[in-house]
């Protein structure tokens, strides 16, 4: 029954042979992410991370565009994450090149939206399975890096944000970008392709923190003194932009519409927080958003669930019992 | 032929209906838990929406075959072998049911209401319970093995009465 089940796990990865990379499974996907150290019950990508807790303070603006409920004017809670880059839950926080915000709104019991952003605002490559060979050159080096870039023009336009990209002092200071593109639809069932991004309305100097936990002390301290907002910036395609190609941004000329604030109102350690048991898959959508057909955005799902279905089951039996966050 | 020597039409119905949307639901599931394909959202939802499908037939199914005589088991099998088949249907039955409702409890507990087919969304829990998600979602997957195991001992009888007894088992659900 075993060799059964293999073969049919199996079988999409050798069942095409189109052109392009080799085709992967989110289980290898998931395995190449969580590397040769476990840390069992943490997350295979993005480990380390605080819960915040706040609300969206809606404007209307985008009500005309979509018909979720989170944008008529008022506001909805949120169960939120600011984390960094990496397998590891311990990792210094400063070491990251990318920082994250994820996002649950559990509006009500049948509409419930997750939103997964990153700092950079492109993909380097267009498919999961190029972004495969992309993770093996990084865990491999820089040479094998560069040469990976050099085989992938369409990494030129992350590669000019990575050059200019100033990691800054705070979670509260980066902007924090949907990079796949979605779907606003309207009551009248009009669709409109967006991206989005969390825009910071604080500039914090890149500091000489040192401690490995900076970036979250920090935003403890800063919560605690204070709200933390960003305004939610949606940016809208018009017919000559790709929806599906995450390695090109659009022009800056495009229409921009603010929906309203996200105001962080509380941060908590995450094991002991309400957003370490989510899973912040990005197409958990409510009516009035939809997916996309970027093959990036398509393969999360399938690899966000084999990440879950392993830290839960590590989870019930018992991985996280006795720890402390660390 | 008289006509408990053969199952009625609408329990003929049910089972090769029910067999098709076993068999997709099946190879569906083992396919969107390995795909990183564009299409594997798409799959997803629809071996989701299904899913509510497949609760409701064989709901219908069980009532309507409790309103029916079923075709006596042939006379030369000895008792333990009708126990074991009797059994094995029942198993059958109450994996059927297991499926969809392990299936929709880890969507549940993970906070990730079902969508069906556009007409309306099955509710979610507002907060996530990570525990009761790893158990629903370990649970379905080995459900979903115990039942492919079923069905192939299923099959491998039905052939095994038509081919090696030579009995009346198999035409009577022809």
């Amino acid at each position: 029954m075993k060799a059964l089940y293999l073969t049919l796990l199996l079988a999409p990865a050798f069942s095409f042979s189109a052109e392009g990379p080799p085709r992967v499974s989110a289980q290898q996907f998931v395995d190449l992410q969580q590397g040769n150290t476990d840390f069992p019950g943490f997350r295979r990508a993005h480990a380390k991370g605080i819960c915040v807790s706040g609300e969206f303070r809606a404007n209307g603006q985008l009500a005309d565009y979509s018909k979720a409920s989170l944008f008529k004017t008022g506001a909805t809670p949120f169960t939120g994450r600011l984390s960094i880059a990496g397998n590891n839950p311990t990792a210094p926080d400063l070491k990251a090149p990318v920082r994250s915000m994820a996002l649950s709104f559990a509006s009500s019991r049948t509409e419930q939206w997750r939103l997964a952003m990153n700092t950079p605002p492109v993909m380097a490559v267009a498919d999961p399975h190029t972004f495969y060979q992309q993770i093996q050159a990084i865990q491999a080096g820089p040479a094998a890096v560069k040469q990976f870039f050099a085989a992938h023009p369409e990494s030129s336009e992350f590669l000019t944000w990575a050059g200019q990209y100033q990691a800054t002092g705070s979670f509260a200071a980066e902007t924090y970008y949907s990079i796949n593109a979605f779907y606003l639809v309207n009551a009248d069932g009009k669709q409109q392709a967006v991206r989005w991004a969390m825009q910071p309305t604080v500039s914090v100097a890149a500091t000489d923190l040192t401690a490995p936990d900076a970036l979250q002390q920090e935003i403890a301290a800063r919560i605690a003194a204070d709200q933390v907002v960003f305004d939610w910036v949606f940016t809208l395609a018009d017919a000559t932009d790709d929806e599906n190609n995450p390695t090109k941004a659009w022009p800056d000329s495009r229409q921009q519409i603010i929906a309203g604030q996200l105001v962080l109102t509380g941060t908590t350690p995450q094991l002991e927080g309400d957003c370490h048991a989510i899973n912040f898959d990005p197409l958990v959508l409510p009516d009035g958003i939809k997916a996309t057909a970027d093959p990036i955005l398509r393969a999360r799902s399938a690899a966000y669930a084999e990440s879950y279905r392993r830290r839960a089951k590590e989870q019930l039996q018992g991985a996280l019992e006795g720890s402390n966050n660390e | 032929m008289s006509n408990t020597d053969r199952f009625s039409l609408s329990m003929r119905l049910f089972h090769w209906g029910m067999a098709a949307l076993v068999l997709s639901m099946v190879a569906a599931g083992l396919l969107m838990v390995t795909s990183l394909q564009t299409w594997q959202l798409t799959l997803l939802n629809i071996h989701k929406a299904f899913g509510v499908v497949a609760i409701l037939l064989v709901t219908a199914r069980l009532i309507n075959r409790l309103q029916h005589k079923l075709p006596a088991l042939p006379d030369e099998l000895a008792d333990w072998q009708k126990t074991v088949a009797k059994a094995s249907h029942w198993l059958l039955y109450i994996l059927l049911f297991a499926m969809p409702v392990s299936g929709y409890l880890m969507q549940y507990f993970a906070g990730r209401p079902v969508d069906v087919f556009g007409w309306f969304r099955l509710p979610a829990a507002l907060q996530v319970d990570i525990y009761n998600y790893a158990l629903f979602r370990e649970l379905h997957g080995w459900l979903a093995l115990a039942l492919i195991g079923m069905i192939a001992l299923h099959i491998g009888a039905a052939l095994h009465h038509h081919f090696i007894r030579k009995d009346n088992v198999l035409k009577s659900m022809l």
